[in-house]
């Protein structure tokens, strides 16, 4: 597939600046080709490199591609540099997204760790649009600090919201800080949800997600209504170049979204 | 009207299959506590003889930092018990708490359960079970959160 | 079946070459056999055989003048179709746009002449991976098409081969034009010649009309069973995906470890072996940038880099990544073994790590328990 392989030429809209190492980009070009929430786009700044970065924005929206960048490395430290109306190099979707049609008439547990709330976002917009075809909507946040907190003025409009629930801790913070501290998997045994009728979605730090989603089996989930996003090196994004496996599967093509039965095993051992 | 705590004591998860009389024993040493928001709720180099069943509200545990003030190591919540250090010498509290918000919360004797404990091993082994349980959840989350795993990457 | 005498061999190049036809086949340079244009019959290593064992590799001279009297060497066939390095497009800035270029590539007609039974079972296995998965590598296809292959059945075994464990050889089964069996008599030497194409037919019908008789086929048959039975190594193939999974902490993978250096060989002279890595460059100007594709290897530190290092730090992890990809994973990734077993990685490792004797290692300690 050479639309694949090649990248296509977008125009960076508009440039949100979330924390003080996160930003986010508005990016148009796509037309109306669409994504499911989960997915990722390779970016490509130009002669610099090329990395996955998981679609962040509205489903619906049309010709809208927003993706979350954090800036910790070379190519996203480039990115960092671009302005409004630069262009990038953009191919995808790849990958599966999250479960969100099987969560139907479940109730769904959304937990994120740092950074991994942008992939989760188009979710919540899903869920969101489509209310009545799910039960009890829980959103679990953890992060580093307050200042860290992602989409904050987001978080802040869900909360509000009578038919969601929203709950929010730190792993460190000053005593001005009047919510919790503390790690994530704390807020599980907390929420509101029924854990034999319930679907859950976690994404952040590995270490993050093996936790969570222990503390969710300890809750009554089974294995298999539990899903993950997983990370590993990638290049191609199309599983030709063998970088993203873990085990037998390709992170590219096989996730980045598993359920937990199909990667517990190769979670826990090490190097893999 | 003065309700007993015991019914509260009992359907609290921490004392959960604690043999009758001693249900009885511990409300003995059972009383109401109540902060406001901001409240102290103990400081550290203080005596520990309590500990806390928090039943609303919520609690920062913290520390003072010489330069960065005062640090907050985690919240508790609701059903959280707070306070370990009233069953080890030096019976001394390590950290701070205050009430964020309004909070209540069943205060225990713990110098009162400690002399009871020593005298009747039986009992002292079924409250220490269930502390080191406590004691065990937050040293895993306190791991989690020294792992710093949302740190910066470099 | 039909006959090419040893005389009239020089026919097939020239009948390849009226077609238009590049023949890449085997020839000795830096004392060893290795593939590459071929002109001539003359090209071809004739009286020369190797010997092979753990760690090495040596010519030696026959006391006959067998064309195909050797086994395989370093090279294999993915140099010519997963090729070591490629630009996949390039890329121009005009201020803030974009331009992408894409590259279309117009491969050479190319014949490989020699192509043994395990090497079939590689092409295939690589054409597994980069044509039948949710995407399709374009430039791999686009070479592949063009390829016009002349099996040739192995009538010698080699030191370090085991296809016949991985159920790859020694005959030839399918994926070929021709395929030849070399029979050499005390004064005669012919080929019997098998067309497994339309194409393959065309090509022998240029070059032989004398069928094959039952004692000639019989001649070649037998040959082939002499490679079968001189093959030295064997690797258990029973249960062996289960095996691995359950051994992912066996202590035999800090015995290799302790020897093996990370230096990637094995990856490169492996026939199905298709990692690759991207680069992208760009040149001084900074208005023009490409993306090129390379042969990467599992081995490399920065393989699995991630988060600010490496998920396979350890020359361990990163050993049993290559061998349990190679015999497990790949089962479930790809629905074959990813070996067949032509024992390069055995002859062109410098310190002789033998991946049947290490599958053997790990499955009798399995036996045994070690790791209940």
């Amino acid at each position: 597939m050479m639309d694949s392989g090649m990248p296509q030429s977008c125009r960076i809209d508009r440039i949100l600046r979330e924390t003080q190492d996160t930003f986010s980009l508005h990016l148009s070009g796509r037309g109306s080709e669409t994504f499911l929430p989960g997915q990722f786009n390779m970016l490509y700044v130009f002669g610099v490199g090329e990395i996955p970065l998981s679609i962040s924005g509205d489903p619906q929206q049309k010709d809208l591609t927003v993706h979350t960048v954090r800036n910790v490395g070379i190519v996203t430290g480039a990115l960092a540099g671009l302005r409004k109306g630069d262009c990038v190099g953009l191919r995808g979707p790849f990958g599966s997204g999250w479960p969100i049609d099987a969560a139907e008439g479940n109730d769904v547990v959304v937990i994120a760790g740092g950074i991994g709330l942008a992939p989760l976002r188009p979710v919540l917009y899903k869920l969101l649009a489509n209310r009545e075809k799910y039960g009890k909507v829980v959103l679990l946040y953890g992060t580093r600090s307050p200042e860290d907190i992602l989409f904050r003025k987001e978080l802040e409009s869900w909360r509000g919201r009578f038919d969601m629930e929203v709950d929010v801790t730190v792993d460190h913070a000053m005593a001005d800080w009047r919510g919790s501290v503390g790690v994530v998997t704390s807020l599980i045994p907390r929420a509101n949800f029924d854990a034999n009728n319930c679907i859950a979605m976690i994404c952040g730090p590995e270490v993050m997600m093996y936790f969570c989603a222990l503390e969710l089996l300890k809750c009554g989930l089974d294995a298999t209504e539990i899903y993950l996003s997983m990370e590993r090196n990638m290049k191609c994004a199309m599983g030709f170049c063998g970088h993203c496996q873990l085990g037998p599967k390709f992170i590219c093509k096989d996730g980045p979204v598993f359920s937990y039965d199909r990667i517990r095993d190769w979670l826990t051992k090490g190097e893999i | 009207m003065i309700t007993t705590l015991e019914p509260i004591l009992s359907g609290h998860p921490f004392f959960k299959g604690l043999p009758e009389p001693y249900l009885k024993l511990i409300t003995g040493c059972a009383s109401n506590a109540r902060f406001d928001a901001g409240q102290k709720v103990f400081q550290s180099g203080e005596q520990a003889n309590t500990f806390y069943i928090i039943r609303n509200g919520k609690v920062a545990v913290e520390i003072f930092v010489p330069g960065r003030g005062d640090v907050t190591i985690e919240t508790l919540a609701e059903g959280d018990v707070l306070g370990w250090s009233w069953l080890f010498p030096p019976y001394m509290w390590h950290f701070s708490a205050r009430a964020i918000d309004l909070t209540r919360a069943i205060a225990m004797d713990g110098k009162c359960l400690r002399t009871k404990c020593d005298s009747d091993p039986a009992l002292g082994y079924e409250l220490l079970k269930r502390i080191s349980s406590v004691l065990m959840q937050r040293l895993e989350a306190a791991n989690m959160q020294l792992l710093d795993v949302y740190g910066p990457r470099k | 079946m039909k006959i090419i005498e040893r005389s009239d061999f020089s026919l097939l190049f020239a009948v390849l070459k009226s077609k238009g036809f590049i023949i890449i086949g085997p020839t000795s340079r830096d004392g060893a056999i290795i593939y590459d244009d071929i002109q001539s019959v003359e090209d071809l290593p004739a009286g020369w055989s190797d010997e092979q064992d753990c760690g090495k590799y040596r010519l030696r001279r026959r006391n006959d003048e067998a064309l195909f009297g050797y086994a395989v060497g370093p090279h294999s066939w993915k140099k010519y179709l997963h090729v070591a390095e490629q630009r996949l497009w390039s890329a121009s800035k005009n201020g803030s746009d974009l331009e992408m270029h894409p590259d279309q590539i117009v491969p050479p007609k190319l014949a490989f002449l020699g192509v043994r039974s395990c090497e079939l079972h590689a092409i295939a296995i690589q054409d597994k991976v980069l044509l039948q998965g949710p995407y399709e590598d374009d430039f791999y296809s686009v070479r592949r098409k063009n390829i016009f292959i002349i099996a040739v059945n192995c009538t010698q075994a080699g030191g370090t081969c085991f296809c016949a464990s991985m159920k790859t050889g020694p005959r030839v089964s399918e994926g070929f034009d021709l395929a030849l069996t070399e029979v050499l008599e005390k004064d005669r030497h012919y080929f019997v010649v098998e067309a497994g194409t339309e194409n393959g037919k065309e090509v022998l019908a240029a070059i032989s009309k004398t069928e094959a008789t039952e004692k000639e086929k019989q001649e070649a048959s037998e040959a082939i069973d002499k490679a079968l039975q001189q093959m030295r190594r064997t690797l258990d193939t029973e249960g062996l995906k289960e095996l691995l999974y359950r051994n992912y902490d066996n202590p035999r993978w800090d015995h290799v470890a302790k020897r093996c250096l990370s230096c990637a060989n094995c990856t490169i002279v492996c026939p199905t072996c298709f990692c690759t890595t991207i680069e992208d460059v760009t040149d001084l100007s900074g208005n023009h940038a490409e993306r090129r594709q390379k042969w990467d290897s599992c081995f490399h530190m920065q393989f699995s880099y991630i988060h600010g290092g490496s998920v396979r730090a350890s020359a361990k992890s990163r050993y049993r990544q290559w061998m349990t990809h190679k015999l497990a994973t790949w089962q479930d990734q790809f629905g074959s073994s990813g070996c067949v077993g032509c024992g390069r990685c055995i002859t062109w490792c410098p310190v002789g790590i033998d991946i049947t004797e290490e599958a053997g290692a790990i499955r009798q300690s399995d036996k045994k328990g070690v790791m209940k």
